[in-house]
């Protein structure tokens, strides 16, 4: 099914697309069909910049069980940064 | 028989009078034919859904597909639009029928058009195309798995439409509607609540549901593709458009 279901998230940092790297406004997660991805439904996020147009995206499209991975990969990370670099 | 057909980008009047971009496809025999719009599925006006818009042409009918995302995302990619149009709830219904209406108004104006215009639309597409056909005088409509027509998005999905299944009694054209059986969205159950509406309202309409289909069985780029059900489907299209569109 097509969910529309869309969590919004504004973030700092940049990321490289098609025109090279731009300055990241916000992030949006959902799941949903992807465009690429040979799942029916995947998690997608895409990192925007309103600013500069639809075209200002990266965007990925991972299963179920990547998406949890990197989640707490992330979070792993996090962690074990060194004191007083977070 | 002579068979070719001419493809390209154009610019139409859409709702309010807005240009928006389409893709248009036509045979280039005497004619006249008939003409179909062809409302492209939630995630856009993509490289698949021009070959439908291909195939009606092929099959002999003018085809436009309508960019309905123009407005959002002009000359974005595909996917790109689709992703600004998916975070801003979708399209909003009255702009979908006053694009769908320039696109019919177009094709009946074209020179080689014998007067009649269909609508068929895919996913989110199947809504609105029988949104069209309750909103606009068509001669046929068909409604590819759309979601919505009967119930609401489930709690917490911000998709900005509601039923439309209280319009039936204005439902302007004989509908076709063809749907997987295993399909959550719509259900077989808000299948039946639609056909029980169609048939109290006294419409002229004939629904096939495939069983080992799901939502999207069309859709041949992507794993939801069904050979057996999209091609009985092509076969009850072109069979429901010789009897309503064609010459």
């Amino acid at each position: 099914m097509c969910t529309y279901l869309t969590e919004k998230v504004n973030v700092a940092g940049s990321g490289k697309g098609p025109a090279g790297w731009f300055t990241l406004s916000e992030a949006t997660v959902y799941f949903d069909h992807p465009v690429h991805a040979p799942a029916e439904h995947t998690l997608n996020i895409d990192f925007l910049n309103r600013g500069q147009g639809p075209s200002a995206r990266v965007a990925v499209e991972l299963t179920a069980e990547s998406a949890r991975a990197l989640a707490e990969a992330i979070q792993a990370t996090l962690a074990s940064a060194p004191p007083g670099l977070i | 028989m002579y068979d070719a057909i001419q493809a390209e980008t154009i610019s139409l009047a859409g709702a309010g009078g807005d240009q928006i971009e389409a893709y248009l496809a036509r045979p280039l025999g005497p004619g006249p034919f008939g003409g179909v719009v062809v409302i492209h599925h939630m995630p856009g006006y993509d490289e698949q859904t021009k070959e439908i818009t291909r195939t009606f042409a092929a099959h002999g009918y003018n085809a436009v597909c309508p960019n309905l995302y123009w407005r959002e995302a002009p000359g974005a990619s595909p996917d790109d639009a689709a992703a600004t149009a998916r975070a801003a709830g979708g399209v909003p219904d009255e702009r979908l029928v006053g694009d769908v209406g320039g696109a019919v108004a177009y094709l009946r104006a074209m020179p080689n058009s014998n007067g009649k215009a269909g609508t068929i639309g895919y996913c989110s597409g199947g809504r609105q195309s029988f949104l069209a056909a309750v909103s606009l005088p068509l001669d046929a409509a068909v409604d590819c798995y759309g979601a919505f027509v009967v119930g609401r998005p489930p709690e917490g999905m911000p998709l900005k439409v509601g039923p439309i299944v209280d319009r039936t009694p204005d439902l302007s054209c004989p509908l076709l509607g063809l749907f997987g059986a295993e399909d959550s969205h719509p259900s077989p159950e808000q299948v039946a609540e639609l056909e029980k509406a169609l048939v109290e309202a006294g419409k002229t309409f004939e629904f096939h549901s495939y069983e080992d289909a799901g939502h999207g069985f069309f859709a041949v780029d992507r794993p939801s593709y069904r050979p057996e059900a999209a091609n009985d489907g092509w076969q009850k299209i072109w069979d429901f458009y010789g009897r309503y569109l064609a010459s």
